[in-house]
């Protein structure tokens, strides 16, 4: 389901001397649908990076990446676009929405976004909010007020309201108490056993240890001091 | 598919100085496609030429006609390419007093459109003005006033919903929400979204706001002194701008 | 009569103004520029119009000048002796003997005939004037037939007082084709405006002649629930009895009395003089 076939990452900061800081050289990994490969290594090493060129967010400066058999360096914006709309999910840390809408519109647009009925995406971002232990009376807010930890629990929720066949999750257990994490890796398991692929990369080895089939060490992608 | 839009080597030039030049792109159905630059970029010259106001020097825009297929809007006739303007397309300004009419009521702004194709029954004009007023939510009751009791918001929700009442498929808009506190920007941006999602829009957004185009585009272009330094997915351009000029772009903005 | 050329203007530009009245006939409806004079009389005094007529006449004419349909007003009265004057054609009151009609604000009663020309003052002669000020826009506009603007005017009428509201200078599409003001005529009289007569206006400031041939089609624009309605005063005239003519209200006195009469003059005398006797004709009041 994602391929990545010797892919390189590299930043030139023009502003800066025209630095040019290779970050990432050839990755290469394969995730089948159903499995969950956990990405390791020390911080900096390039996992965040790594998850951002499978996204498409980063440009990848060569080799290919394979989601659902379409290569993401070469795609245009509007495959990229629809790709994320229906196969490729993306939990990341941070929440980041238009300030003002409510919560429940918030968990329910990736639903609406591929053209579901607005009252059953409504019903199957409260059944997700209700799980993550977010209290209904805060549903009609916008998020943004909200703290860091039910932040985190409302961006899970609208990473899993559609059910992606592909996933990255960034620290999805990150900041959040024993009960949520239980929910979350169950969250997990589920999408696991409907065929999701899912790239991680979690802290909590406890977490990866449960849920993860594979790790990964990204360290081994990372360009040698001298290259 | 057939792109809704196809722009081939645009150039607009004021005597020897460059308005844009060389800009190429296709915007499918559905795409939202933002172009940021500083101002003098020539951002507002491609969109004027793009839409119609400005004749460029060199260059087609070829846009997918419901009845008649891809056709170059340069070289079309006048009355055509303003019957596009009525019809399938729209223009919001950055100032809603360049896009209303300030001695209408808000109901004959919204019906104008309306009139315009041939509608010639006042009572369904009216309702669908009324309708739209809906949308943009401002109050039904406030047809019959003027835009000038508007607040700046509101004569800018006015402003699109007097330009999508006769369901344009492609909008364009010149900073949408330039101008407007920051608490009215996020809701107008908020309803631009739905209704683009809703009706299916295509738009083309020029800003020099990158937090707009971050929420309201799918794409990105970055102009420079006419020319266009970068293109591609939004969030991509953003988060790893390739060219010098984005890069510089990208981390002048102040974070809040 | 010496000290003048027939009809005041010089004959240079009679010619001229006669071009753009058969170019305006040619294209009925469209407001065509002309070289408007400056004439002996202020603008707003029916300049446009006597620069019309004065290329219109010919020695042989018999004119008749009203205003709001009255004969005996000073604007008439002054037109008639300047015409009088400068071309010394015959005047008449009456309108079956008028061969040329010089007229302000109102069509004659009497069915006009294929003999005759009525001629009219026009002070704004852009229909689009009133919601679009740019006049390089308003000609762009008619020559794409991109008239929904009109229908805005209209459609603000209603929202704003329940009905068109529109009681004069009422547009219209003249021909199918192009939207015009019939200048400042009570709408009572658009229907009137597809006529057997020759039909040209004059505006003096504005510099423009547009002009309607003898049976041409003449729309009244309006919407389909509100239809157009020629709409008077729901009352017979108070001298003649007539219950079909435009009538003007009068107020006698400080009590709030007040009568209608016809504003055509020529019309209401001529039913008075065939024994038609309206509620107050007995009382000798006028």
């Amino acid at each position: 389901m994602i391929e990545l076939k010797d892919v390189s990452k590299s930043f030139t900061l023009h502003n800066q001397g025209s630095a040019v800081i290779p970050v990432m050289q050839g990755a290469s990994l394969t995730v089948a649908p159903g499995e969950c490969v956990a990405l390791t290594g020390a911080s900096g090493a390039g996992k965040s990076t790594l998850m951002r060129v499978i996204y498409g967010n980063y440009l990848a400066a060569s080799g290919q990446v394979l989601v659902g058999g379409l290569d993401v360096v070469q795609a245009e914006p509007r495959e990229i676009l629809a790709l994320r709309r229906e196969t490729l999910g993306y939990v990341s840390q941070f929440l980041r929405v238009v300030p003002r809408v409510p919560t429940l519109d918030v968990v329910a647009e990736p639903l609406l976004a591929i053209g579901c009925d607005r009252q059953v995406a409504l019903d199957k971002a409260a059944a997700l909010l209700a799980r993550l232990n977010i209290p209904e009376r805060l549903w009609s807010l916008s998020p943004t007020t909200f703290s860091g930890g039910e932040q985190q629990r409302v961006n899970i929720a609208r990473g899993f309201a559609h059910d992606y066949p592909a996933m990255l999750l960034d620290e999805p257990t990150a900041s959040l108490d024993v009960q949520n994490r239980e929910t979350v890796l169950s969250l997990i398991e589920e999408a696991k056993v409907r065929g999701a692929a899912i790239v991680g990369i979690f802290h909590d080895v406890g977490a990866r240890d449960q849920v993860c089939d594979r790790e990964i060490n990204v360290s081994d992608f990372t360009p040698g001091v001298a290259a | 598919m057939t792109p809704l839009l196809q722009v081939n080597g645009i150039e607009k030039r004021y005597g020897a100085r460059i308005g844009c030049t060389d800009v190429s792109f296709d915007l499918y159905p559905g795409e939202v496609m933002g172009i940021v630059g500083e101002s003098g970029s020539g951002k507002s010259t491609l969109l004027n030429c793009l839409a119609g106001h400005l004749e460029p020097d060199a260059g087609q825009v070829v846009f997918d006609t419901r009845t008649g297929g891809p056709v170059d809007t340069v070289t079309m006739s006048e009355p055509e390419r303003r019957m596009l303007g009525r019809t399938d397309w729209a223009f919001v300004h950055q100032h809603a007093r360049d896009g209303l009419r300030m001695s209408v009521s808000a109901g004959g702004n919204i019906g104008e459109r309306l009139m315009a194709v041939g509608d010639r029954h006042y009572g369904q004009i009216r309702d669908r003005a009324i309708d739209w007023l809906g949308r943009v939510e401002i109050d039904g009751a406030r047809v019959d006033d003027r835009p000038t009791a508007f607040s700046g918001g509101m004569q800018q929700r006015l402003q699109i919903a007097r330009n999508l009442v006769t369901g344009p498929r492609l909008v364009f808009m010149d900073e949408p929400t330039g101008g407007l506190d920051v608490s009215v920007q996020a809701r107008l941006l908020d309803l631009l979204r739905g209704l683009v999602r809703e009706m299916g829009l295509s738009a083309i957004i020029v800003t020099h706001d990158l937090a707009v185009v971050r929420l309201l585009a799918d794409r990105l272009m970055v102009m420079k002194d006419g020319h266009v330094v970068e293109s591609g997915l939004t969030d991509q351009v953003l988060d790893d701008p390739q060219h010098a000029y984005t890069q510089l772009l990208v981390s002048s903005v102040l974070q809040v | 009569m010496n000290e003048y050329n027939f009809a005041y203007l010089d004959e240079q530009t009679k010619r001229m103004i006669r071009r753009a009245i058969l170019k305006g006939l040619a294209v009925p409806g469209y407001q065509v520029p002309f070289a408007s004079r400056e004439m002996p009389m202020p603008y707003g005094w029916g300049t446009g119009g006597v620069q019309v007529s004065a290329a219109t006449l010919t020695p042989d004419d018999t004119l008749k000048v009203i205003d709001q349909g009255a004969d005996d007003t000073t604007n008439a009265v002054s037109i008639r002796k300047f015409f009088e004057n400068t071309a010394g054609v015959e005047t008449t009151e009456e309108t079956e003997n008028a061969t040329v009609i010089q007229t302000r604000h109102r069509i004659p009663e009497a069915k006009l005939t294929e003999d005759q020309i009525l001629v009219y003052q026009v002070p704004i002669p852009e229909p689009l004037r009133f919601l679009e000020p740019r006049e390089t826009e308003t000609r762009k506009m008619h020559s794409l037939e991109e008239y929904g603007l009109m229908h805005v005017k209209l459609y603000e009428d209603i929202s704003q007082h329940g009905a068109i509201s529109t009681s004069y200078a009422y547009p219209v599409k003249v021909s199918g084709r192009y939207v015009m003001d019939p200048s400042p005529i009570p709408k009572f009289d658009n229907p009137k405006l597809e006529m057997d007569a020759i039909q040209l206006f004059g505006a003096g400031r504005e510099q423009r002649i547009y002009a309607v041939p003898p049976h041409t089609q003449v729309v009244s624009l309006d919407f389909e629930d509100y239809p157009f309605e020629a709409t008077k005063a729901d009352h017979p005239c108070d001298l003649c009895g007539a219950e079909d003519s435009y009538l003007d209200e009068v107020i006698m006195d400080d009590a709030g009395n007040r009568m209608f009469v016809c504003s055509d003059t020529d019309f209401c005398r001529s039913r008075r003089a065939q024994g038609h006797e309206g509620r107050l004709s007995k009382e000798g009041a006028i």
